[in-house]
C-alpha cells in the first residue's frame, strides 16, 4: 500500500469535527434529539440500530442535511451550504450508485480533477491501489460486483486524502475477506492521523475497527468513549435463553448448580434461563445436557436483538 | 470541457433514454420529406408540421428528455453525491449541467427543425426555426433543469408544463401566453422569416425578455437550491 501520508503536524491540528446540541426533526417525528459528540483523529464507530438515526448524523455531519437546531463544524468551519468543506472532508454513503457508466479508472480520476488535484491521474492510481483495485481498474464500474463497486467508492472519496472520511455503513454486502480488507483499510487510515466515522448496526463490526464509538439510540446519544468499556456495559447484562430439552425438569435442576445461571423459570413451553454470562453459559449448557443424558431440542437466545441490546444500553 | 460536463454528457449518452431523443426529429423530417415527395403545397402541412409538430411537441419534449437527464436522473439514482462532495461552487456544477442541456437540444430540435424549414419554404425560415430553437432551447433547458431540483418527478411536472399550460391553457387563457416559452419561440420565427404558416401572439421584445427572464431566474433558482441539496435522512 502507497499512500501519501500527511504532514502530522497537520493532522494533528485539524479534521476535528464537531456536533453541538444538533437536533434534526421531519414535521413532528425528532430524528436526532440533542446531540453533542466530537470527533479526533482515528477511527470512530457510529453504533445504533436501524433507524436510529446514524445516517441522519452523518448526512449532518457532510453538509447534506440542515440540522433543525444546533451547529456542526469541521475544524470550525459549518458544513451547511459550504462545499469548500468537501477538499477536507471524504463521504461514503450507504446507497450504492456510481457513474456505472465510467470505468473505476475515468471515475476515480474524474473524482480528482473535481477536487482540482495537482496530478488527477497520480492521485487516481494511490488511491485504486489502496483499496486494491487496479486490477480491475480499466472496467466499467456496472460490470463490478458489490465490494468492488464498495472499492472503487471509497477509493473516489480517498483521492484527495481528506482529513476526515465518513462511511455509512461500509460493510454492507461485502464477502469476509472484504470486510477483512475494509477493517485494515479504516484501521492504517486511522492510524496515519485520519478523522474516521463509520456507521454500523453490527457490534462485532465496530468491535474489530474502533477504539472510540458513539452509540445512539432512538435519536439520542445513548454512550460515548472506549468501546471495551462500552462492551462490558452491554456483556454484564443477564441474558434470557429459551430451551428446550428431553426431560426439562430434571435439566433446571443441574443448571441451577451451574454458576453462570442467575435463574430458570419451568413454563409448559420448556424452559426460560436467564444468564449472567453469555460465553460460560453456552459453553456450559452441552456439558450438562451429555453429563445428564439429557438430549436438547432448542436454544434461543430470547433477547439478542440488537435494538434489545441498545434499549438495556439506554436504561442504563 | 469541465469533468462535471464531462461525465454529465457520459451519463446522458450513455443511458438508454438518449434513443428516445431520436424518433421525433425523425418524425418531424420525415413528414415534411414525404409531404415534398408528394408534391404538397407547403401551405396544406407547414403548420401543421412547423408550428404543431415541430415547435409544439419535438422541441419542448427534447428540451425536457434531455433537461431532466442531466440533472434529474443523478438526483434520483443519487449519483450526484459523487459530483456535489467536491468543493466546487454550486454555481458551476449548474452552469456545466446547463451548458449540456442546451446545446445537446439547440444540436437535436435546431437541425430537424432547420431541415424541415428549408422543405416547407426557403433557407430563411430553417435559418429562422434555427434561431428560435437555440433561444427556446436555453429558456427550456433552464426551466426542466429547475425542475428537476423541485420535484422528485421532474419529467412529470414537465409534461403538465408543456402539456397543459402551453398547450391547453395557452389556447384558451390569453395571459398564459406571455409565459409560454413555446409562444416565444413562434414569435421569434415569425418575425426573422414572415410566412402565412406561423402567426406570432407575443411581440418580440416581451419574447426575447422573458426568454431571458426564464434563462437568468432559472439558473439562479437551481443554483440555490443545489446549494440546499439535502439527502434522505434514514435509509434503513
Amino acid at each position: 500500500m502507497t499512500t501519501q501520508t500527511l504532514p502530522a503536524e497537520t493532522v494533528a491540528t485539524t479534521g476535528a469535527v464537531e456536533l453541538t446540541n444538533v437536533s434534526r426533526w421531519y414535521g413532528n417525528v425528532v430524528a436526532v434529539n440533542d446531540i453533542t459528540m466530537s470527533l479526533r483523529p482515528g477511527v470512530t464507530g457510529l453504533l445504533g440500530p436501524n433507524g436510529a438515526g446514524k445516517t441522519t448524523v452523518l448526512h449532518m455531519m457532510a453538509g447534506f442535511l440542515a440540522p433543525s437546531r444546533g451547529t456542526v463544524t469541521i475544524d470550525g468551519h459549518p458544513t451547511w451550504r459550504n462545499p469548500s468543506v468537501y477538499s477536507t472532508l471524504g463521504l461514503v454513503t450507504e446507497r450504492e450508485a456510481v457513474h456505472g457508466y465510467l470505468t473505476a479508472r475515468q471515475f476515480v480520476t474524474a473524482c480528482a480533477k473535481m477536487q482540482k488535484l495537482r496530478d488527477p491521474a497520480a492521485a487516481a492510481q494511490r488511491a485504486l491501489e489502496l483499496v486494491e483495485m487496479t486490477g480491475a481498474a480499466e472496467r466499467r464500474i456496472e460490470t463490478f460486483s458489490k465490494g468492488m463497486r464498495q472499492r472503487t467508492r471509497v477509493a473516489a472519496a480517498l483521492v484527495h486524502e481528506p482529513r476526515v472520511l465518513l462511511l455509512d455503513e461500509p460493510f454492507n454486502g461485502m464477502d469476509p475477506r472484504q470486510r477483512m480488507h475494509m477493517m485494515e483499510l479504516l484501521h492504517s487510515l486511522g492510524d496515519r492521523g485520519h478523522t474516521i466515522l463509520f456507521s454500523s448496526h453490527i457490534l462485532e463490526e465496530v468491535e474489530q475497527v474502533a477504539g472510540l464509538v458513539q452509540v445512539i439510540v432512538a435519536g439520542r446519544l445513548a454512550a460515548s468513549g472506549d468501546y471495551r468499556k462500552i462492551r462490558r456495559l452491554m456483556t454484564n447484562r443477564p441474558h434470557v435463553f429459551a430451551v428446550r430439552s428431553s426431560d426439562d425438569r430434571r435439566l433446571a435442576v443441574a443448571l441451577i448448580a451451574e454458576k453462570s445461571v442467575a435463574g430458570i423459570e419451568i413454563e409448559a413451553t420448556g424452559l426460560t434461563v436467564r444468564a449472567s454470562d453469555y460465553g460460560s453459559f453456552t459453553r456450559a449448557l452441552p456439558r450438562i445436557a451429555l453429563d445428564q443424558g439429557i438430549r436438547l431440542h432448542q436454544l434461543l437466545p430470547s433477547d439478542e436483538s440488537l435494538e434489545s441490546v441498545f434499549s438495556y444500553l439506554l436504561e442504563g | 470541457m469541465s469533468t462535471v460536463a464531462f461525465i454529465t454528457a457520459r451519463g446522458l449518452f450513455g443511458r438508454r433514454r438518449a434513443l428516445l431523443l431520436l424518433p421525433l426529429p425523425i418524425l418531424l423530417v420525415g413528414l415534411a420529406l414525404l409531404c415534398r415527395a408528394y408534391d404538397v403545397s407547403p401551405d396544406q402541412w407547414g403548420r401543421a408540421v412547423i408550428v404543431g409538430l415541430g415547435l409544439t411537441v419535438v422541441l419542448p419534449v427534447v428540451a425536457l428528455i434531455v433537461g431532466t437527464g442531466v440533472l434529474g436522473s443523478e438526483v434520483d439514482d443519487g449519483t450526484i453525491v459523487h459530483i456535489l462532495t467536491k468543493p466546487l461552487p454550486r454555481r458551476d456544477i449548474i452552469l456545466a449541467k446547463y451548458a449540456v442541456a442546451a446545446t445537446v437540444t439547440t444540436v437535436v430540435s435546431a437541425v430537424p427543425l432547420f431541415l424541415t424549414g428549408l422543405l416547407a419554404g426557403s433557407a430563411k425560415l430553417g435559418a429562422a426555426l434555427a434561431v428560435a430553437s437555440l433561444v427556446g432551447a436555453l429558456a427550456y433547458s433552464a426551466l426542466f433543469l429547475l425542475f428537476s431540483l423541485l420535484s422528485r418527478r421532474p419529467v412529470l411536472v414537465g409534461l403538465v408544463y408543456i402539456l397543459v399550460w402551453e398547450g391547453l391553457l395557452g389556447n384558451f387563457v390569453s395571459g398564459t401566453k406571455v409565459l409560454a416559452v413555446g409562444q416565444y419561440v413562434v414569435t421569434i420565427t415569425d418575425k426573422i422569416a414572415p410566412t402565412t404558416m406561423i402567426e406570432s401572439s407575443v411581440g418580440l421584445t416581451t419574447a426575447l425578455v422573458m426568454s431571458a427572464v426564464f434563462i437568468v431566474l432559472g439558473t439562479i433558482a437551481a443554483i440555490n437550491r443545489l446549494g440546499s441539496f439535502s439527502l434522505a435522512g434514514e435509509t434503513s
